[in-house]
């Protein structure tokens, strides 16, 4: 017993000590913990944003340096504050609370003393900065735009926040992210990968030199270049002609479905949202709940399209083979529905498919909305059909693009109006006002660009996107490329192509004719009802147009939606004609147009509803 | 191996394990040491550069001890212990404050710690005195001197203060026991240390509870054959119960606040998190940084040199008495546990050399060597793995220091000198 004492001693510590290593290098040991080994600091190597060009090359965003002063209190050896502060354009107050805050939040961390100083700031501050211990100044990349236009495409950039720290493991608090527009959309590609150092450090948190000799670190990736669809030279132009107008306007390729401006009013300067004004400015536009400069009308609104929508309609008709060319109904100056009186602003008379397009005449496409649903049993089935023509041309849903956000637009169906009225309880007349583009039916500016590009293209469409192409070799995503085509056959575009053409000609667009051009277009007026306090009224009707041009080979199709712009070939038609007259021509021949245009806003009807004033509406401007 | 000359019948498998102990020691004080800068091994400004002296020094040592008769350390062990105590009372006068321990006289060049020359001589004297003929460890007059001679130096050292290195001499109770000591001792002894880390865990009346039902669980379950007196062993729960009711008044009334933040820890008394913050930050540190640094090595390691929280300097006094986390940390649970199997094998080989003496004191004091560095090597490892409270003794051939290195190989090879001689001693 006492001579195995000792050795019975010394096995035993050996297995409690194996047992207790086991526990802890074993049990407790997890693979992640480098992440919070405090020896080990990864200090991160930001490549340069990627910079964004226009479908021409021009350069619509690149970077600009800022300069942030950093202070890290402990290092801080005591200075001529009054000469600091000067040189920093800061108050003796304001730099001790700054000071303070530094201080509580870590006296060893860097943290942010002045943020964005600009270049001459900079210049000064540099060659003094060596009197200042504790202080230094770190370079930051931020945006630069190279036009005032273009914010509800181009997006913002901001500080990542707490719900992007917990999905993307990506991010580190403070970094920046796309928030809108193509900054989100093309946020990997722009931002590219930054670059991770593993710092050694030792417990008083001080640099002892890289991690494994810097085995583990990466190499920033430079983010990339993209080109995009949008015309720099157009949406700038588009910009401002709505200048004081609300509404939106999207222009299409046709043969692309490249867009080429997608424009909304009132807008705002995206180098607003740059720098140190950034918060300010965004509170401002934010907050602006009337106006709404950072709600994207082109392609949020969905007002409903009116007469534009007629020839959807006539497609239809036509496809269904309830009407041909020459079918005519007459006009009493309206149609009836029962025993009322549905009115029509066309002059009365007989119509066929070209005047009735031309006139836009309310009765002949009730008539032909009336003939569809009477050719199936019920109007359930006949509700089917059109529904599924109608979707076809991309209304009623999101319509796939690469921009971020959008609004579905709305295309009644089945269920809706039998949710609404009942089963059984609605026939095509119950929603006869759908014929002429009203009623239930809405759609986006963009719904309605793309509806006139699959009419330009006669029956087929490529889901509208604003990426061009990225980086060297350009691939973007192919489906973009194929065609999706419409439920109706290529013959028969041509009457309403034509229809559409003598809108021109002899129709509701004739004074906005483009000499030398040929122009397919329809004019929309569309009745408008707001709630104020509760009461229902009715305000100047919004100015819808259609248009593609040339009608041999569409190169632009545009939908132009001011709010409140009265009938179609105002404001919206004049706006469209303008546009297209610069896309094809490049230059503005009828400049007393251009004029009008320029100079026109609508402000005055935007504020009759807050006035408290009786007010009249669809009062004649000129 | 011829008998002749001083290496002869060397016990050469000790020797190697030593070696390989000192090597590894050295690597690891290199890792925990070594700079960004490429210096020479032998640079001396570095602590590895002086280690690598030390071993120098030991080697020295070694062939010294080897070229002298094996019984000069019997005849000059009371000497040796004469002068390790008036060493040990001289430093009161002439003692070098080190980190606020009066332990070391300043040579000039070298710092001598006679705390770890006291170790050696005081084992020479247990073993010298045992060993006589006239002495008989089963008297009290006896075991009262054996006590003086091991507790003397302890008492001494303890005012330096240096707790650990004076709990280092209680090891020598091993020879004792191995001696004829009654085991007792050692059976009341270790009850007492359970008794007081159970009721610091849960309170007296948990562990008077349990100590009643052990109790007559005993009489329940016992053979009929074997008869337990009631009276005393009712007497010994009663002491018990009254030593339990003791520790919390020693607890929180002797000890002072840092002690009971050692223990707290220790015991996972403190349940708060904020307050085992707190104590992880100040007298924990060591304590909690040593463990996640052995922690973060897993399974095998980060690699020599590769040791982030090493490099780092996480670990306070880490090539000194906390040397052990860096082989945590770089070389992971296999080299850690290879470490342990190597010090086992190490004194199980001791072990086994001191009972083949022939000689009474060659085997008393191969005991007493044995003991020593099996509790340092306890109380170190023990401490640096968070099973023990923090308590400052080196790891024997492994921890960074002269004196330490120095007395620990002599202490180890004035034994393998006097094992080399057994064949002569039966003469």
């Amino acid at each position: 017993m006492k001579k195995l004492l000792l050795s019975s001693v010394v096995v035993l510590i050996g297995f409690t000590f194996i047992g207790r290593l086991s526990y802890l290098q074993l049990f407790r040991f997890s693979a992640d913990q480098i992440l919070d080994d405090p020896a080990i600091k990864k200090v991160y190597d930001y490549p340069e944003r990627g910079y964004v060009y226009d479908r021409n090359g021009q350069l619509l965003v690149g970077n600009q340096a800022a300069y942030d002063v950093m202070v890290i209190p402990r290092e801080v050896k005591p200075l001529d504050t009054l000469e600091f502060c000067q040189l920093l354009g800061i108050g003796k107050k304001t730099f001790l609370t700054k000071m303070e805050k530094a201080r509580t939040y870590s006296p060893r961390l860097p943290s942010v003393l002045v943020p964005q100083l600009s270049k001459e700031d900079y210049a000064t501050l540099q060659e003094k900065m060596r009197h200042f211990t504790g202080f230094y100044i770190q370079k930051r990349s931020l945006r630069y735009y190279n036009t005032h236009s273009a914010a509800n495409v181009l997006g913002y950039i901001s500080e990542v926040n707490e719900w992007d720290l917990q999905n993307n493991p990506y991010y580190v608090a403070g970094e920046l992210k796309g928030r809108t527009g193509i900054e989100k959309q093309y946020e990997d590609l722009l931002r590219g990968r930054k670059g991770v150092k593993h710092i050694q450090k030792d417990r008083f948190n001080r640099d002892i030199g890289p991690y494994k000799n810097g085995k583990l670190d990466t190499l920033p990736q430079q983010g990339k270049e993209i080109h995009i669809t949008l015309d720099k030279d157009l949406q700038e132009y588009g910009e401002k002609l709505m200048h004081g107008k609300r509404g939106g306007i999207v222009a299409i390729e046709p043969k692309s479905g490249e867009i080429l401006a997608m424009i909304s009013g009132p807008t705002y300067d995206p180098a607003l949202l740059v720098g140190r004004e950034r918060s300010k400015n965004y509170s401002k536009l934010h907050y602006d709940t009337i106006s709404k400069p950072t709600w994207d009308r082109s392609i949020l609104a969905q007002p409903s399209p009116g007469s534009p929508f007629k020839t959807l309609n006539a497609l239809v008709g036509l496809q269904e083979g309830v009407i041909d060319e020459n079918t005519q109904f007459r006009c009493y100056h309206g149609f009836y529905v029962g025993n009322t009186l549905r009115g029509c602003h066309c002059g009365g008379g007989i119509r066929d498919l070209n005047s009735g397009i031309y006139q836009s005449c309310n009765a002949y496409f009730a008539g032909v909305f009336r003939k569809i649903y009477n050719k199936y049993e019920t109007t359930d089935e006949g509700m089917d059909v059109w529904e599924k023509h109608i979707k076809s041309f991309g209304l009623g849903n999101y319509l796939g693009s690469d921009i971020p956000t959008g609004a579905p637009g709305r295309i009644p169906d089945v269920a809706y109006y039998d949710k609404w009225y009942g089963n059984g309880r609605w026939a095509s007349s119950t929603i006869i006002s759908n014929s002429i583009g009203q009623g239930e039916i809405a759609a986006t500016p963009l719904q309605l660009a793309n509806m006139t590009a699959a009419i330009a293209n006669r029956g087929y469409f490529y889901t509208p996107h604003i990426i061009k192409s990225v980086g060297d070799n350009g691939a973007i995503d192919p489906s973009y490329t194929e065609p999706r085509y419409t439920t109706i056959d290529r013959k028969h575009f041509e009457p309403v192509i034509e229809g559409m053409a003598n809108v021109y000609e002899y129709g509701t667009a004739r004074w906005v004719k483009i000499p030398g051009v040929n122009i397919a277009g329809k004019t929309g007026t569309v009745e408008n009802y707001i709630r104020v306090d509760g009461e229902r009224m009715q305000l100047t009707d919004h100015s819808v147009f259609v248009a593609f041009a040339p009608i041999e080979n569409p190169q632009i199709a545009l939908a132009v939606y001011i709010e409140n712009g009265y009938f179609g070939s105002r404001y919206a038609g004049h706006i469209a004609s303008l546009l297209i007259e610069k896309y094809i021509k490049g230059e503005i021949t009828r400049t007393d147009l251009e004029k009008r245009m320029l100079e026109k806003t609508l402000e005055h009807e935007y504020a009759k509803p807050y006035s408290g004033e009786p007010f009249k509406i669809n009062e004649r401007e000129w | 191996m011829s008998g002749k000359g001083p290496f002869g019948r060397l016990d050469w498998i000790s020797v190697i394990l030593y070696a390989l102990l000192v090597f590894i020691g050295w690597l690891n004080i290199y890792s925990t040491s070594v700079g960004e800068t490429e210096t020479s091994i032998f640079d001396f400004s570095t602590l590895y550069g002086k280690q690598l002296f030390f071993i120098g020094l030991a080697l020295a040592g070694i062939i010294f001890v080897l070229f002298v008769e094996s019984n000069f350390f019997e005849r000059f062990a009371s000497i040796f212990y004469v002068v390790a105590i008036v060493l040990l009372l001289g430093l009161f006068v002439f003692g070098k404050t080190i980190a606020g321990a009066t332990s070391w006289y300043d040579l000039g060049f070298f710092n001598l710690q006679p705390s770890e020359l006291a170790k050696v001589a005081t084992s020479l004297a247990l073993a010298k005195f045992l060993s006589d003929i006239q002495t008989d460890i089963r008297t009290r007059k006896h075991q009262m001197y054996a006590l003086i001679i091991i507790l003397l130096p302890a008492i001494l050292i303890l005012p330096q203060p240096d707790p650990g290195s004076s709990l280092i001499y209680f090891s020598l109770f091993f020879v004792l026991f191995r001696e004829g000591f009654p085991l007792y001792y050692l059976g009341i002894l270790i009850f007492a240390v359970v008794l007081f880390a159970t009721t610091l865990m849960f309170g007296t009346v948990w562990v008077a509870i349990g100590l009643i039902i052990i109790t007559l669980l005993i009489y329940t379950f016992k053979k009929a054959s074997v008869k337990i007196p009631i009276l005393p062993v009712v007497g010994a729960v009663v002491v018990a119960i009254l030593f339990s009711l003791s520790v919390n008044f020693v607890f929180e009334k002797v000890f002072e606040q840092r002690h009971r933040d050692r223990f707290a820890l220790w015991l996972s008394l403190e349940k708060d998190e904020d307050k085992l913050d707190e104590i992880r930050k100040t007298i924990g540190y060591n304590t909690y940084q040593s463990e996640k640094a052995i922690e973060s090595g897993g399974f095998t390691g980060k690699g020599f040199l590769e040791g982030t929280r090493t490099k780092g300097d996480f670990v306070p006094e880490q090539h000194t008495d906390y040397i052990f986390s860096s082989v945590g940390e770089e070389w992971g649970f296999l080299g850690s546990a290879a470490v342990i199997l190597l010090f086992s094998f190490f004194f199980l080989r001791l072990i086994y050399i001191a009972e083949r003496q022939k000689s009474d004191f060659s085997r008393m004091y191969g005991y007493g060597v044995i003991s020593i560095l099996v509790f340092h090597y306890f109380i170190n490892i023990g401490m640096v793995i968070g099973l023990l409270p923090t308590i400052g003794v080196p790891l024997p051939f492994f921890s960074y220091g002269g004196s330490g290195l120095i007395f620990f190989t002599m202490l180890l090879f004035v034994f393998l000198k006097l094992d080399s001689n057994r064949l002569k001693d039966g003469i």
